[in-house]
């Protein structure tokens, strides 16, 4: 076990430093970081005048060292717009992100797996009907779209939540369903396929066959493989909501960080739209090591394989 | 050799379309959404004689009309007018062109890359696939969405532009998938024999190799082109798409979300075809998911 997370946390390290090392080359892309930065009318003094306060017009194995050294000291530089060091901004819009992909999350788990199970269990009824047309639905709806529908319906006709904001437990409610529907269809299969899978597996017939009550068995082996299973998929759904968010955040005006790489990308402010890059695959990066270490210790297989 | 195998198995009898035809009868919802696809494809294909209006044409004097069974609404526009007076259908009609193209190509180049990258990694192992492998997860590593915006956001509005950033960014996903079916497919059985009595490298990759990777490759191809199509549409939500004049699902429903107190159908009709569309491309993938690769049939019947 302690090898196997030695071998792990090391690799998420690789990985972070390969993400800042990417993040790095890509705002390069173009050729003329200046010029990306600068307002779309700026003059050429403008520009010559950014690339200087940058640093752009010194050689790029000078740039990336001072911005990798900088990076492991946490300063991801100053953001052009708000005038503020990009980690403070990240870290002040961090709990209404975190806020909402955990409702979204759990709006998604706690419809998911009762439905998931359900339809499972019942193989060929209404019941798993119902639960594989959400996992489809969840799938093909896009979640922008699906946003836009819900402020039609519950905000402007209804009127029974906030169209927007961030202004106590009912504004949560409508982004969190509309940022939580990908991750519920997919929860919804996952579930489904466990149960179908572990239900005919031997141990649970044994376990039928000793005479155990459906409850315990229930409890014992078919929950605990569905837990199994989702947990191994949080950390991907992190970077999904992560994304996601992007456009929730900004239809709902929800002050995190989502929003403010949309406003970042529309004002031009690459210091920023960097920052946040590398701030969430880090995030992302860490929530999967420690998913992982999670699945570890539930499922002894996996620690054993190395 | 092989037409006495064929003989045995009456599943073989058929023409390789008849038994496809065949499977494909048997499962409904993959027949649906086979229809759903075509759908789409055709009314792109021929966008200029089904669609009513031409795309861009203006009209002031009948501009945000709603939809024609609402009051107010004309057959003369079924889905209604955006605030140009714009012809909604034909819009539409004409958007899943942008979409489609984006996908198909998107699809092609990563598929292409995935194929040739996941090959020469899978095949030569050692430190070339390590340093493959180690670029692709660095690609998977970021946020999707994330990458995908920030990366549109530096390119700059575009067609090009936004079939490129797909075709790169999904890439990584294909160079994976084909890693590991050449990995398994190299230890097994039937090539050792076949390098056992000489057979050359291309002879490997071309006879044995290829051939089993078609299955996965078209399932996941179907699946990742839907997704190209949802995440184009979300690129064009925030702007980052093809360029404003281009009439596209992502730019019709940025649009619509301005008007979306009082005119919904602005932002509801767009959105409705990308989930047809996507949809009818689900239903496809599962299917071919079961048809070609059974090993991978999924657990519902």
């Amino acid at each position: 076990m302690q090898r196997y997370l030695f071998s792990r946390v090391i690799q998420s390290l690789a990985l972070i430093l390969g993400v800042l090392v990417l993040v790095f080359f890509l705002v390069r892309l173009t050729g003329d970081p200046a010029r990306l930065m600068a307002p779309r009318d700026a003059s050429p003094e403008r520009v010559e005048q950014i690339r200087e306060q940058y640093g752009f017009d010194r050689p790029i194995m000078v740039q990336l060292t001072e911005y990798l050294s900088h990076a492991a000291r946490g300063d991801f530089g100053t953001s052009y717009h708000y005038r503020a060091p990009a980690s403070e901004l990240i870290v002040t819009r961090l709990p209404a992100t975190l806020e909402l992909a955990l409702a979204a999350l759990a709006f998604a788990v706690v419809v998911a797996v009762p439905l998931g199970i359900l339809g499972g269990s019942n193989p060929g009824t209404v019941m798993d009907t119902l639960a594989r047309g959400v996992g489809l639905i969840g799938q093909t709806v896009p979640n922008f779209w699906l946003a836009l529908m819900l402020i039609v319906i519950f905000a402007v006709d209804l009127g029974w939540f906030p169209s927007f904001g961030r202004d106590g437990p009912r504004s949560l409610v409508l982004p969190a369903v509309a940022l939580g529907f990908f991750p519920l269809g997919q929860f919804v299969r996952l579930t489904r396929s466990a149960v179908l899978e572990v239900r005919s597996a031997d141990y649970v017939r044994t376990a039928y066959s000793k005479g155990l009550s459906t409850r315990i068995i229930y409890l014992r082996h078919i929950f605990r493989n569905v837990s199994i299973t989702l947990v191994s998929i949080i950390g991907v759904q992190f970077g999904y909501m992560l994304g996601g968010s992007i456009y929730i955040e900004s239809i709902f005006a929800w002050p995190g960080i989502g929003r403010m790489i949309n406003e970042a990308v529309q004002n031009r402010d690459f210091i920023l739209v960097q920052g946040i890059a590398v701030f969430s695959a880090g995030f992302v990066v860490v929530i999967q090591l420690l998913t992982d270490v999670a699945y570890a210790l539930i499922d002894p297989r996996i620690r054993y394989e190395e | 050799m092989s037409s006495r195998i064929n003989a045995l198995d009456p599943s073989q009898t058929r023409s390789w379309l008849g038994r496809t035809l065949h499977y494909l009868l048997r499962d409904k919802a993959g027949a649906f959404g086979l229809v759903l696809f075509l759908f789409v494809v055709l009314s792109a294909v021929f966008a200029p004689y089904v669609a009513p209006h031409s795309p861009l044409q203006q009209d002031l004097h009948s501009s945000r009309m709603p939809p024609a069974w609402h009051e107010g609404g004309d057959w003369e526009h079924p889905l209604g007018t955006d605030n140009l007076g714009r012809d909604m259908l034909s819009r539409i009609i004409y958007g899943s062109r942008v979409s489609l193209t984006v996908g198909f190509f998107g699809v092609l180049i990563s598929m292409s890359l995935g194929l040739v990258l996941g090959a020469i990694a899978g095949y030569l192992g050692g430190r070339v696939d390590a340093v493959i492998m180690a670029i692709a997860n660095l690609f998977l590593a970021i946020p999707y969405l994330l990458l995908v915006v920030v990366v549109a956001a530096i390119l700059g509005r575009s067609l090009i532009n936004v079939i490129l950033i797909f075709g790169l960014t999904n890439a990584p996903l294909f160079v994976r998938i084909t890693r590991g079916e050449v990995f398994r497919i190299r230890k097994s059985g039937y090539v050792e024999s076949a390098v056992s009595i000489g057979a050359g490298r291309a002879r490997i990759l071309g006879h044995h190799i290829l051939p089993n990777l078609i299955g996965p490759m078209v399932t996941v191809a179907t699946f990742e082109m839907s997704g190209m199509i949802f995440y184009e549409a979300g690129l064009g939500f925030l702007g980052l798409s093809v360029p404003p004049g281009v009439p596209s699902w992502g730019n019709m429903l940025a649009h619509g979300r301005q008007y979306i107190t009082f005119s919904p159908w602005l932002a509801a009709f767009p959105g409705l075809a990308i989930v047809v569309t996507s949809l009818g491309m689900n239903l496809l993938g599962d299917w071919l998911r079961d048809v070609l690769d059974p090993k991978l049939r999924r657990t519902a019947s």
